[in-house]
């Protein structure tokens, strides 16, 4: 009886800081995952990892999941899950190599169009229809691929306009990747209108308690109709810089960002029953990710491992947060 | 919630047949769509109507049937199980690689084991859902992720095979007439010969109880954590058979097999009867329903309908029986509390 409190409070407080703040721990958790890789790559093939050059690549490619997580976040912190991301990824992915020969501005609104139209039959499902989130959003995935493949066997040019392949793809400055004008501005107007502005706010409340929130004069259904709607728009652009980075569409190119897209979420703290968490935390979860990617690329992983590992995260991550606010 | 669900088993013999349709009825109504969707199907074929057709539906149906029932004994149980599709494409290429050398005598031992191994994979799950106290759906999405992760560590590309033997017992074989396929035998065998037993056992009582009132069950003396590491297990056994049977059907191993199966498997206990809050139906009704969507796609392809296209529509079929499944949901909510 008087033994068992001291590891238990010490545990507590490393779980309360994850709570509380999680970006200390994070950035904690980003530099020891970057620095590990550069012990293995020097190592391995005599190459460090730590210089601007590989910070400036990390940054480059967590865009995309960046981008793709932030949809999630928002739909997470409504309490539910978006499991269609991947393919709304592909869908705009490959709307842009389809329609490339049109110019990249057309080609970039389209990809949005389409984009925005699965987020809103995803919200109109989960909020006016009530289906499950997850059964929901796997459904029109399935359907999305299944419309995909169908167009992919018409006879058409693909391209992907320069300016996409120089969004997704190229630096300035030599350090600073395109992509970061994108990607930075966003997750600004993400982190402070979670803040600050009414549906953000309306956002945490559903997600915390739809019953209050509804009998507070939130109209719940228009809440998740949005998420919904910007977690499709927001996929579609991760989409777009993924396919300026390819330069290349092809049917699978989005699929390898689903877990990740979670794990991300989770990662960063967001609660997965919803109303409590942020973007910013997601960001820190998506760069974390991204050097993970590489040093399992550096220790040549196969895709097998890294799902099973990505699984494994989620799963753990999840139950230590579990624990953590069951405690509190 | 107050409807008693749990009651049938000791006094459902002497209902009267309006208490039986209310309790029924919707699994009556499955199956007169199918009859429905049969007459319609056997209307649309240009050649006369044949065994080789019926054999053909069963062997597709047979996967989906199992992993409809998988579901809904998870689901029954409150909870879902999102891993049903990965695990039966683990199940899928762990059986084509290795049996693809054996004489039938050792491929059908081996698929005893390979049951067995899909059992306690569940009890896996369940216990990691009962241990960490995550939500169901959050633990059950992370192994989908694990298996898929493991089959594809099993075989990257398509692959593998079976004794040719045992492909044709599927596929081929019949049962005193040529109009019954032996699948449909093996499906209407295992699952009487697994779930009847339970069903009628303290057990079965158990799975309805904890997924109709979890508390209450729990004050009633039910084992709540045992009860659903066993609903995961019989899911997991559930799944594997399917996987066998889809590695039956098609003689070959593909780690990606498996994946629409976690959707249209809760596609069919929806459409089946089963209640996504736990607690109500049983299996008669999601065996029927995946006959159901079998069926919905090979008119769909008989009709001329690109293979594709075909699934694209079964797809929206799924997302339109969920949303009005839902709305009826949302009707009981509103009348019941």
């Amino acid at each position: 009886m008087t033994t068992t409190p001291v590891p238990e409070t010490r545990r507590l407080d490393v779980q309360r800081l994850l709570g509380d703040n999680p970006a200390i721990v994070l950035t904690f958790v980003f530099v020891a995952l970057f620095v590990a890789t550069d012990i293995v790559n020097r190592v391995q093939s005599g190459h460090a990892f730590a210089t601007p050059k590989q910070l400036s690549t990390t940054f480059l490619y967590a865009a995309v999941l960046g981008l793709i997580a932030a949809g999630q976040t928002l739909v997470m912190l409504t309490g539910g899950v978006d499991l269609s991301v991947a393919t709304t990824a592909t869908a705009a992915a490959f709307t842009v190599s389809r329609v490339g020969t049109h110019g990249a501005a057309e080609a970039i609104a389209l990809a949005l169009g389409v984009g925005l139209m699965i987020g809103l039959v995803n919200g109109v499902g989960v909020s006016i229809f009530r289906v499950n989130p997850l059964i929901m959003t796997l459904g029109v995935s399935v359907i999305t691929l299944g419309l995909l493949t169908v167009e992919a066997q018409g006879q058409f040019t693909s391209l992907v306009p320069d300016f996409v392949a120089t969004l997704g793809s190229e630096r300035v400055l030599s350090y600073i990747p395109y992509d970061l004008f994108i990607w930075a501005p966003i997750a600004a107007v993400i982190i402070l209108g979670l803040r600050y502005s009414g549906i953000g706010r309306m956002i945490y409340a559903v997600g915390d308690n739809p019953v209050a929130a509804r009998l507070g004069g939130v109209r719940v259904w228009q809440v998740q109709l949005f998420v919904y709607a910007m977690c499709g728009v927001l996929s579609a652009l991760g989409g777009i810089l993924l396919v300026g980075f390819n330069n290349a569409a092809d049917l699978g190119i989005g699929a390898p960002f689903l877990l990740p897209s979670v794990a991300a979420v989770v990662i960063g703290g967001t609660s997965i029953f919803g109303g409590s968490g942020g973007y910013a935390g997601t960001i820190f979860g998506a760069l974390i990710l991204t050097v993970l990617d590489s040093l399992l690329t550096i220790l040549n992983a196969s895709q097998a491992t890294r799902q099973i590992l990505y699984g494994l995260i989620v799963l753990g991550l999840a139950a230590i947060y579990a624990r953590a606010s069951s405690s509190t | 919630m107050s409807e008693p669900a749990v009651s049938v088993g000791a006094n459902g013999r002497q209902l009267d047949v309006r208490r039986l349709l209310r309790r029924h009825g919707w699994t009556v109504g499955v199956y007169v769509l199918l009859f429905v969707l049969i007459l319609y199907w056997r209307s649309s074929t240009a050649v006369p109507w044949g065994p080789f057709d019926v054999q053909s539906v069963a062997i597709d149906a047979l996967p989906l049937a199992f992993a409809a029932c998988g579901q809904a004994i998870a689901i029954i149980s409150g909870g879902i199980d999102l891993s049903i599709g990965s695990l039966m494409s683990l199940v899928n290429v762990v059986a084509a690689r290795w049996m693809v050398t054996m004489s039938l005598r050792e491929a059908i031992l081996f698929m005893l084991l390979v049951v067995l191994g899909g059992a306690l994979a569940g009890a896996l799950t369940g216990t990691l859902i009962v241990v960490t106290r995550v939500a169901d759906i959050i633990v059950t999405l992370s192994m989908l992720f694990v298996w898929a992760g493991a089959a594809l560590a099993v075989m990257t590309i398509p692959g593998g095979g079976i004794p040719p033997r045992l492909g044709t017992l599927v596929t081929v074989d019949t049962v005193v007439t040529t109009w019954l396929p032996a699948a449909l035998v093996i499906l209407v065998v295992v699952v009487a010969v697994i779930w009847i037993p339970i069903r009628r056992s303290r057990l079965g009582l158990a799975l309805y109880a904890i997924g109709s009132n979890r508390n209450a069950a729990y004050l009633a003396g039910v084992d709540v954590a045992r009860t659903r590491i066993a609903a995961y297990a019989l899911s997991g056994t559930f799944a594997a058979l399917g996987g066998l049977a889809l590695t039956m059907a098609s003689g070959l191993g593909d780690p990606h097999a498996g994946d629409i199966y976690t959707l249209n498997s809760v596609a069919a206990v929806v459409l089946g009867g089963v209640s996504l809050l736990g607690g109500v139906g049983g299996l008669v009704g999601p065996i029927a329903a995946a006959f159901v969507l079998t069926l919905v796609k090979t008119v769909l392809i008989i009709r001329g309908v690109d293979q594709n296209w075909a699934q694209v529509i079964q797809g929206t079929l799924i997302v339109v029986v969920m949303m009005v499944g839902g709305l009826a949901l949302r009707q009981k909510g509103k009348s019941g509390t």
